[in-house]
């Protein structure tokens, strides 16, 4: 087996790794989708006006992540094609098996229909002006009902707020039991923490409102309209508030490891200097946390024209989505490179165009974007048709 | 309620799903399922009906009595047929299969080759020194390893 | 070998009995075994490892383990003085081959067999999703390779290194503690191979089983305490520096 280098000693069957960076994928994915709810629901229901530009595009982004986020799970299955089971004898002491459930819950009973309650003027608009395939689709999205009266609308929109609030913690859960199905894990002392969820809440929040941050200057570019600069800065000042707090939580949960220094601390110090350095170290800490927040803290200190906020807040963006991804890789992969044993150390062999390699992985990354696209399209954010 | 039509219509798609959902169930959870646990009751008779590779020495010594009587009058008296001929469940079902002869050459010396590691009580020579490169079986009798002409 | 033909004749009618019950089918063919009336666990003697390998050899050859990948395996520890906490440990090919020659030096050595603890509490059975892998009622781990979905969480929860993914069959795997030969009153492979007396099955619920005789009158361990697996493979003359 062992084409694959490691040092120390291993126990033989833990040489391989087990979770690929598929398996990084998923919680990045459903840590976006958390994220770029929480935001929506600012406005919603902390009636935060100054970012309701954000809304319709937030919540969209989140269906396109949602939607892709099983199928980094299914690849990298040894079955696939028995995954149902886990909806049919669910494994009630299962933090996975819960997973089903909870997916379902969170995309039929809260975004799915808090998007159609909320587009649900436009789409029955749409159903009687457009043509062709396109009004096959919006009359199937109708559900066969074309009113849209005021009271109707007004019914939509308390049901609406009803399900963003039931949302909230739903969004919680639905990235909150990712870090508990790492934190839970009392055989890996990398993992089991009972800070691991809350950290990937914390973490998911930063990237979600990030991806959102620069969809909606992308998109606001694309369309040739002005940014509103007043929403624009409402955002970046919860993405920096939100960021002191996941830094806070990572910097507690390093220093609580070193102070403690129990029996695994010497040989995962090890392995934070050696194989994760450059991931760790560089990207996640200094690249994707203390950098954003530096310069997001300067902007919300300083005084910066229009032109110089939006460039700092792009870099910000781009920045956070990195080191958020390279949290989670730090986690996932990390947890497996070390030995049990405590006496070892492995290696990570990613394939490339095998079936749990790079290339599937950067689809998986690029293909939530095609699917916001086709929903922009079908269910344009800014299109305010006056009855 | 009428301004409420359409909500009743998704609240009907989503019991239509229910349904659907608990249909399936019906059809596709396997019948033994919950029988001892959470968990396909049938599968431990599967398991149990695995191949045996492995006759046991029980069953060698059912035929081969002779052998069975020397090696328990000696200090291999302890080790079971096939730790040394391997596995032999093949032989019992058809008796044309005749284990090979194993090589005293390499065999002996995999648990009595002389180690640092082993533990002291155990008999363990340096091979070369020990026969001078003969090999084991010229002075040694495999079930019962005293020295040929012994009486044990 | 000497036998008469009478002898021949009733010697191979006494092994077509002796061999139908061994190839009953299930469970309930084999007569007189209830899954209720047991209790399985294992003892390991380090006292009497010689590491010979043996063990390893067998269980790959009755349990069609593929190459590379190890239901039982064992570690050649090294300890220098009382650096319990740094052991020099090696593990070649699971020492399916035995063991290198050591040089009689300073220090301890010794070998540690390892294998599925076969957990009363055990947390790979906890975190399976789907209930592939369960506790039987007569306290073996197994998995049902027909229900696995290959999600590898159970690979993840064991503290043990114990298991692993099936190459081909892309479902996990690990001990079972020769099920299928337990069940029909025969020892597990690796007991039956091991030529000291080091590796032995054991019965808990059987009072009078003298290796859980044994485990009521010696000091014996589990591995990882700490973690309240409730291990069933107990280690006696387990060294502090064994992880």
């Amino acid at each position: 087996m062992h084409s694959i280098p490691f040092e120390g000693f291993m126990y033989p069957n833990e040489v391989e790794l087990q979770w690929s960076v598929l398996i990084v994928l998923y919680p990045y994915l459903t840590g976006l989708v958390a994220g770029a709810f929480i935001l929506a629901s600012l406005e919603r229901v902390f009636k935060v006006d100054a970012v309701k530009p954000t809304y319709r595009l937030a919540l969209l982004t989140a269906l396109a992540f949602l939607l892709v986020a099983p199928l980094p799970l299914q690849l990298h299955l040894g079955h696939p094609e028995r995954s149902l089971e886990m909806y049919l004898t669910p494994h009630r002491s299962s933090a996975m098996a819960m997973f089903g459930f909870v997916y379902l819950w969170y995309l039929m009973a809260v975004l799915v229909l808090e998007i159609w309650l909320d587009y649900r003027r436009d789409i029955v608009m749409f159903a009687q002006t457009s043509t062709g395939w396109k009004r096959w689709i919006y009359r199937g999205l109708t559900l066969g009902s074309s009113n849209i009266s005021e009271r109707s609308l007004r019914i939509d929109d308390k049901v609406g707020w009803i399900i963003t609030v039931i949302g909230i913690p739903s969004a919680f859960l639905l990235h909150g039991y990712v870090g508990f199905i790492f934190g839970s894990v009392k055989a890996n002392p990398w993992w089991a923490s009972p800070l691991m969820p809350v950290v990937f809440l914390f973490s998911a929040m930063v990237s979600g409102i990030a991806a959102v941050m620069l969809l909606y200057q992308f998109t606001s570019r694309v369309r040739k309209t002005p940014v509103d600069m007043r929403c624009l800065d409402t955002v970046a000042k919860y993405l920096f508030y939100t960021f002191i707090i996941d830094f806070s939580l990572e910097m507690l949960d390093l220093i609580q490891r070193i102070y403690v220094a129990d029996e695994s601390f010497r040989s995962l110090d090890f392995m934070v200097h050696t194989r994760l350095w450059v991931s760790q170290v560089v990207i996640q800490i200094l690249m994707g946390t203390v950098a954003p927040i530096a310069i997001l803290g300067l902007a919300q200190v300083y005084k910066f024209g229009e032109a110089v906020r939006r460039r700092i807040y792009t870099v910000a963006g781009w920045l956070t989505l990195v080191g958020i991804l390279a949290m989670r890789w730090n986690v996932v992969i990390g947890g497996q490179l070390f030995s049990k044993s405590f006496l070892g150390y492995t290696t990570y062999k990613m394939g490339f165009a095998t079936h749990e390699g790079l290339l599937p992985a950067l689809a998986l990354l690029i293909l939530p974007f095609l699917i916001l696209w086709g929903l922009l399209k079908l269910l344009p954010p800014w299109t305010e048709q006056k009855v | 309620m009428k301004d409420a039509g359409h909500l009743l219509r998704i609240a009907a798609l989503f019991g239509a799903g229910v349904l659907a959902f608990l249909g399936l169930r019906a059809y596709f959870v396997p019948h033994s399922f919950g029988q001892y646990g959470h968990y396909r009751g049938d599968a431990i008779a599967e398991i149990a009906a695995l191949p045996i590779v492995h006759a046991g020495h029980q069953t060698c010594e059912t035929c081969h009595t002779d052998i069975f009587e020397e090696k328990t009058k000696g200090k291999h008296a302890g080790v079971a047929c096939e730790a040394c001929h391997g596995p032999q469940a093949k032989h019992t079902t058809d008796l044309s299969i005749v284990p090979a002869k194993p090589d005293a050459a390499v065999l002996c010396a995999q648990c009595h080759g002389a180690s640092g590691a082993k533990p002291k009580w155990f008999p363990q020579v340096d091979t070369k020194e020990h026969s001078g490169g003969l090999i084991c079986t010229t002075c040694h009798r495999p079930h019962s390893p005293s020295l040929r002409g012994e009486s044990k | 070998m000497s036998v008469t033909r009478r002898q021949f004749l009733t010697l191979t009618g006494a092994a077509a009995v002796a061999w139908e019950y061994l190839m009953a089918d299930t469970p309930e063919q084999s007569p007189n075994y209830k899954m209720t009336d047991h209790w399985w666990g294992m003892l390991i003697d380090v006292t009497k490892c010689i590491g010979c390998g043996n063990c390893v050899r067998a269980c790959a050859q009755e349990n069609d383990v593929p190459e590379g990948f190890f239901r039982t395996w064992v570690e050649h520890y090294h300890v220098d003085d009382w650096h319990l906490e740094n052991p020099v440990v090696e593990s070649p090919d699971g020492g399916m081959h035995g063991f290198p020659v050591v040089a009689q030096g300073t220090g301890k050595d010794f070998f540690i067999p390892k294998m599925c603890n076969h957990c009363a509490d055990s947390p790979c059975t906890q975190v399976c999703p789907v209930g592939a892998t369960f506790t039987s009622p007569d306290g073996v781990v197994l998995v049902d390779e027909k229900y696995c979905l290959g999600c590898r969480y159970c690979i993840q929860a064991c503290p043990y290194g114990c298991r692993f993914l099936h190459p081909t069959k892309h479902v996990a795997q690990k001990c079972t503690l020769c099920y299928h030969r337990i069940t029909k009153g025969l020892t597990t492979a690796c007991c039956e191979a091991c030529p000291t007396g080091a590796r032995q099955l054991v019965d808990l619920k059987n009072p009078k089983d003298p290796i859980h005789e044994f485990l009521r009158t010696h000091s014996v361990q589990v591995l990882k305490p700490h973690l309240a697996t409730g291990a069933k493979a107990f280690y006696n003359g387990l060294d502090g520096s064994v992880r």
